[in-house]
């Protein structure tokens, strides 16, 4: 086979798996505005939090150590234990549910019946805090998130497609736990929506909150359940990105990435999610493949937005958005 | 009883009034907050920390008290230059913008405020000549000078010959990523290697096209010009593309514990360049344990002392304290102004006998600031990162960049920017 090709075809792969690390975060978005119309400014933010709590639980950092030691003269940083992975997620998600309350309680309660750009504006509130807090909490240092996800090169790939190919491809470990990770969450999440009784509550929700409060289901109830599963999302999506660069604040701009598949795969769709984190994934890295030696390169950035806007030329609601019909 | 209303009131009123006495205003832009924090932070807390031992140990420098005065940027270029109006007026001395998107833009302010800025490894290489640049200073060296000091350490290592070689630059898609690359294409026609450019966008949390470019062209050695997460997220590519870390080689600015410590085992081996000594093992941090950390008057929580960036921050204090002291003794006054500041600067001159008795021998190079020479000497060393003890080690002397092309290379450019602006050359 031609080179080039070979090459475009490790590309696309990588494309892929990228895309399907864009549509975990992308995910978290759709969850909470299909759920309550909200676009939450903040699940980029949440991802951070989510990873630094990680973090801070597994290596026994003891919580807004910093403030502690400021105020009163100490000098604690570390509890001295080390807790095993699957109980610091386990704790890490406790505290994203924990934080679903109070931002129910705090925020979203108060705002019930307003127009969805003052919920929005307070989200934006809630990352500009959220992100502050974090800090406060577990430090701005970058921190290593190691939660025994294989990393590097997969050398069977490798080995494989040079002995069938004649190249060897490079294909991320990471990348596949990521997609074996996601593949698993899209599932779940699809199953509890459709069969669960609190997925078919929230479904009702999303489809008419006066017709669903009309007949006992509980708003409040389900904004809770909802922003818990985005806050589980986003502790998916923090492990996952916090694996590849290190806990720190730049996981919150992982947000931007999530921008343009959402537009692209429609702000209410699941699978849209990951369709259009596939498709900016492939989309991007092929033009950078292609055209970016061409052009000076650093393309992928705005490249993904261009192909976004393209999309909503001819789809404005996006590749599986609902279609908005209002009628005179 | 209106004569003794008066005076009380008169009195009360002098007393409520501020006493005015003289301080030695140092601004720092410092940005602890936003996605460059984790590398903001030690900075500002070694360039507050060396003051504050300057003011604890000695009363201030020639008596008078130092005052840090940090405004925060968020490594924002429009947030920078807010900040420098906000607190020119406050006779500030000179400012430290590390950054170089914000020294861009303050080097026409400043100038004509007569401001002195110390850009002290980064901003504008061109400033390094003074005839142009009269109150930009970025000694003790510039990018040029580390471009210059990468390749020929990659020199060192092939016997001299490096022709033939193929060295890729991945950058952050920047006017700071972008400096070294005029540098890079005039020794690669001196030395005959090959360069390849590779570009990243901030803030560089996806980099995977460009690791497989790299896997694909191969290139011999890498050298990088980034900053935040996008040096972390470089060395783990690396890593995952099993690309030699030995010939892997940052600027100064990637070399830092951030960098390596997300990567964990596999940053091994990892080389960037150094422009001042690594770790805490050197007399003045003891001054710094006793008069700072133990007193409780550390800028931070007193965890970053020895990092690199927080010796960083504390290197650029101690260069613009020994400016002051010779700003003071050319004027024969304490309390100087920005214009003696600028003297003082012009002046400076480190010798390793000055550096040890501050406490730190063998921590930079020595070097002499003139009016023509604003960069210094365009030395730097190379550093390696040993994943086991997780810990920088100085792995070479003392290596002086190319000057023969880089003054050419500085003398063009400065002299374009003297035609744009009508600058007329002086010294």
């Amino acid at each position: 086979m031609h080179e080039q090709l070979l090459f475009a075809l490790e590309v696309s792969l990588n494309g892929l798996m990228t895309g399907v690390l864009y549509s975990l975060v992308a995910l978290g978005f759709v969850l909470i505005f299909k759920a309550s119309g909200v676009f939450n400014y903040a699940q980029g933010v949440m991802a951070l939090f989510a990873a630094l709590t990680l973090v801070g639980f597994q290596s026994g950092q003891v919580p807004f150590a910093h403030l502690i030691n400021a105020v009163f003269g100490s000098n604690i940083h570390h509890f001295g234990w080390h807790l095993p992975v699957i109980l610091s997620i386990l704790l890490t998600l406790l505290v994203m549910v924990l934080l679903a309350v109070v931002i129910e309680k705090l925020v979203l309660k108060h705002l019930i019946n307003q127009e969805p750009i003052v919920l929005f504006m307070a989200t934006i509130g809630l990352a500009y805090f959220l992100e502050g807090f974090g800090d406060l909490m577990w430090g701005s240092e970058i921190k290593r998130l190691d939660v025994g996800i294989p990393q590097g090169i997969s050398e069977s790939i490798e080995n494989f497609t040079f002995e069938s190919l004649g190249y060897g491809f490079f294909i991320d470990r990471l990348d596949i736990v990521a997609t074996a990770v996601a593949a698993v969450l899209v599932i779940s999440l699809t199953v509890f929506s459709q069969y669960s009784r609190v997925g078919r509550a929230l479904r009702a929700v999303a489809d008419d909150h006066q017709a669903a409060l009309s007949v006992g289901i509980s708003l409040r109830y389900i904004w809770v359940v909802v922003w818990s599963v985005a806050g589980f999302v986003a502790l998916v999506a923090g492990i996952m990105w916090g694996a590849k660069s290190g806990v720190q604040f730049s996981l919150s701009l992982i947000a931007l990435k999530a921008l343009p598949v959402l537009m692209l795969g429609g702000f209410t769709s699941i699978p849209g999610a990951i369709i259009g984190g596939l498709i900016i994934g492939v989309g991007e890295k092929l033009f950078e493949f292609l055209m970016g030696p061409l052009i000076g390169g650093a393309t992928e950035n705005w490249f993904a937005y261009v192909l976004a806007l393209v999309f909503l030329v001819f789809r404005p609601q996006g590749l599986f958005g609902e279609r908005i019909i209002e009628r005179v | 009883m209106k004569l003794k209303t008066a005076v009380i009131v008169a009195t009360a009123m002098s007393l409520c009034a501020p006493v005015a006495y003289a301080e030695l205003v140092v601004p720092w832009l410092s940005y602890r907050t936003g996605p460059y924090s984790p590398s903001g932070i030690p900075a500002a807390d070694g360039f507050a920390d060396y003051f504050t031992l300057l003011n604890e140990r000695d009363g201030g420098i020639g008596g008078v008290p130092v005052r840090v005065l940090d405004c925060e940027t968020g490594y924002n270029t429009q947030k920078g230059v807010e900040c420098y109006e906000a607190t020119k007026g406050e006779g500030s001395l000179v400012y430290s913008p590390l950054s170089t998107g914000i020294t861009y833009q303050l080097i026409p302010r400043a100038t004509a405020d007569g401001i002195p800025i110390h850009s002290m490894g980064y901003g504008r290489t061109a400033a390094a000549d003074g005839t142009i640049f009269s109150h930009i200073f970025n000694f003790p060296a510039h990018y040029w000078d580390g471009a210059s000091i990468a390749v020929k350490h990659i020199l060192s290592l092939n016997d001299g010959d490096i022709s033939g070689k193929k060295i890729g630059l991945v950058y952050h898609n920047s006017a700071y990523g972008k400096e070294p690359i005029r540098t890079l294409e005039e020794f690669s026609e001196k030395h005959g290697y090959e360069l390849m450019l590779i570009p990243v966008d901030h803030p560089g949390q996806e980099q995977k096209s460009q690791w497989l470019e790299i896997r694909r062209e191969k290139p011999d050695y890498l050298l990088m010009w980034g900053w935040g997460v996008m040096n972390a997220v470089a060395i783990q590519e690396a890593a995952n593309i099993r690309f030699p870390m030995e010939n892997f080689i940052g600027i100064w600015w990637s070399g830092s514990e951030n960098d390596v410590l997300p990567v964990g085992e596999r940053a091994h081996g990892y080389k960037a360049l150094a422009l001042h000594g690594v770790g805490n093992g050197f007399p003045v941090f003891d001054d710094l344990q006793k008069f700072v950390v133990d007193a409780g008057m550390a800028a931070g929580a007193g965890d970053q002392v020895g990092t690199v960036l927080y010796n960083r921050g504390m290197y650029g204090a101690l260069l613009i304290a020994e400016a002051i002291k010779t700003a003071q003794e050319i004027h024969g006054v304490a309390d100087i102004t920005p214009a003696m500041m600028r003297d003082g600067m012009e002046a400076l001159e480190i010798t390793e006998e000055k550096m040890t008795a501050l406490g730190l021998p063998n921590f930079g190079p020595a070097f002499a600031v003139s009016c023509e020479n604003h960069g210094g000497n365009g030395i730097a060393m190379v550093q390696q990162w040993d994943a086991e003890n997780g810990e920088w080690n100085i792995i070479s002397d003392m290596i002086q960049s190319d000057k023969e092309i880089i003054n050419r290379l500085i003398m063009e450019d400065s002299a374009a920017y003297a035609a744009e602006n009508n600058i007329e050359p002086r010294c």
